[in-house]
């Protein structure tokens, strides 16, 4: 029990898992590899700002906030009103709200392909109508679609934890001492939640921007975001060098979210209290 | 409050009718997502006749229980032993456990892929499939259960074990009887949160696996790959089934618990 001996079967696993994986994405990052000899360069990062490359990050960071943002106006109301202290049945709503994401996401951005296919059901309603088929998939538009159906449950939890966890004392309070409902909304509710609108953020943001499921499926095979580059260029093309180069730009870029947003939390907790 | 019900209605529809659609499409016998072809469990039978499928579910299944019953053991001696350890030490320790949690599946994906075939080229021997993939999970599993254990020390009396050790019981011993019970809360959420990240997973498995061995997701990522396929309709009916009872067993428990407790 004294004994720390226990967590070194452990550490020998973590170093062989985490650290030297990771040491090897840093060293193909920044070694090119010509017939037997192996040299620095700075060359693979270098590459990636090419605008074509960059534009592909721009692409993915742009399309993950769009889903970030829809997640956060679909979902906000949503938590707010099931954290309603009056609302019966409380429990199976949120039981509800909760079950997708317990279901294969692989399925659930399937499902989209059997509505918006060239042979799906909303194309067949189309027909029936006497109207030509569509093509809707294959676009932004899916891809954001996808996304948002994907992650909304993830946003919606944490701002409900949060809300439901107010103390129910202060918006009585306020409603004693004369605010109308809109001001105990903006003054009380709206900033104590935000804890919980960052952590949603962090859980719809993060795996949004690396995707490639969603962009491969419902995007096509042109379809293509960071994620779908760092898989091409190790499964298709082969170049380490380059892949590991894109992971590490990734891998930094989640990084310095993590960094902000932690910032923002610690600033809304301050203000709150 | 009829405006916040139907708001909350028009947001489950959109969550659930996909699935929906899905679920009806795989009785269709018709091969057109549009055209109702009339009732028939045709996907069904094909479906359990497919070989690939059942591989895959095997894999699924027993990669879920190995992983999460390996990773809950080597997790839980290691929290015991990060508890123990001094504030740096520790600190260190759960920073670098938290990498394979707040990295994106991806980077952890591809990092595994390079080690293994480096170990691969470095030894001269080895390929991916079932052990890689094993492996793997246990990896990105392992952390979980950890964070789930940790917290158990909070709510744990010290004394316990030093008066088992005072009362002649081995250090072992007095271990598996009296620190292990304590923990087994945090033991088994970690279990269960490993077995369901692992069963779930697509992105590192995509990345850890080699030819011929697939899981669910593999499976269905590649079946969706070359367009609509009705046997995954049947097959996420199934799925889809198995998880909701699944949690409504889990949910009915603890509302049971809690009667119990006269909450």
């Amino acid at each position: 029990m004294k004994s720390k001996a226990l967590a070194y079967p452990y550490i020998i696993w973590m170093i062989i898992f985490t650290v030297i994986p990771i040491l090897l994405i840093v060293h193909y990052s920044f070694t090119v590899t010509t017939g037997n000899v192996t040299s620095f360069t700075l060359d693979n990062l270098a590459r990636f700002f090419d605008p074509l490359y960059v534009n592909i990050l721009r692409r993915s960071i742009v399309l993950a906030a769009q889903a970030t943002g829809i997640c956060l106006l679909l979902g906000y109301p949503v938590s707010y009103i099931l954290a309603q202290k009056e609302f019966r049945d409380r429990n199976i709503l949120l039981f509800l709200f909760v079950v997708p994401m317990w279901m294969n996401f692989l399925i659930r951005t399937y499902a989209w392909l059997t509505i918006l296919g060239t042979n799906g059901v909303l194309n067949s309603v189309l027909t029936f109508f006497g109207l030509p088929p569509m093509q809707l998939l294959f676009n932004d538009g899916a891809v954001l679609l996808g996304l948002v159906y994907t992650f909304l449950p993830f946003m919606i939890l944490p701002i409900y934890v949060s809300i439901q966890k107010i103390d129910q004392s202060l918006i009585e309070g306020a409603q004693d001492l004369g605010a109308n409902g809109f001001n105990v909304f903006r003054r009380i509710i709206l900033p104590l939640s935000l804890p919980g609108v960052v952590s949603g953020l962090t859980m719809v943001f993060m795996p949004a921007v690396a995707t490639f499921v969603v962009s491969n499926l419902l995007g096509g095979g042109q379809f293509i975001l960071i994620g779908n580059l760092i898989e091409q260029q190790f499964l298709l093309v082969g170049n380490w060098n380059f892949g590991s180069a894109l992971a590490l730009i990734l891998m930094v870029l989640i990084v310095l979210c993590n960094v902000l947003l932690s910032f923002l939390n610690k600033e809304t907790k301050e203000e709150a209290i | 409050m009829r405006l916040r019900k139907t708001y909350l209605a028009l947001i489950l529809m959109f969550l659930y009718a996909p699935i929906f659609i899905l679920m009806l499409q795989s009785f269709n016998a018709s091969r057109t997502m549009g055209a109702w072809g009339g009732f028939s469990l045709h996907w069904y039978a094909a479906l359990f006749q497919d070989r690939n499928i059942a591989q895959a579910l095997y894999n699924t299944v027993t990669i879920g229980l190995l992983s999460a019953t390996i990773a809950a053991v080597i997790g839980t001696l290691a929290a015991v032993g990060i508890n123990n350890m001094r504030k740096g030490a520790k600190k260190i320790v759960l920073g670098l456990s938290s990498i394979p949690v707040a990295n994106p599946d991806i980077v952890t994906g591809v990092s595994l892929l390079i080690l293994y075939l480096s170990v691969f080229r470095l030894v001269g021997a080895g390929r991916l499939g079932y052990m890689t993939l094993l492996l793997a999970h246990i990896a990105f599993n392992i952390p979980y259960v950890i964070l789930s254990v940790l917290p158990r020390f909070k709510h744990m009396n010290k004394h316990l074990y030093e008066a088992a050790l005072d009362l002649g019981a081995s250090p072992r011993y007095a271990f598996l009887k009296v620190v292990v019970p304590q923990l087994m809360p945090g033991i088994v959420t970690g279990w269960v949160l490993a077995f369901t990240l692992s069963v779930d997973d697509f992105m590192v498995s995509f990345f850890t696996t080699g030819a011929g061995v697939s899981n669910l997701s593999l499976i269905i990522f590649s079946m969706a790959r070359t367009g609509v396929n009705p046997m995954i309709n049947a097959l996420s009916t199934l799925m889809f089934v198995f998880v909701m009872v699944l949690l409504f067993i889990i949910n009915m428990r603890d509302s049971i618990k809690l009667k119990k407790l006269g909450g």
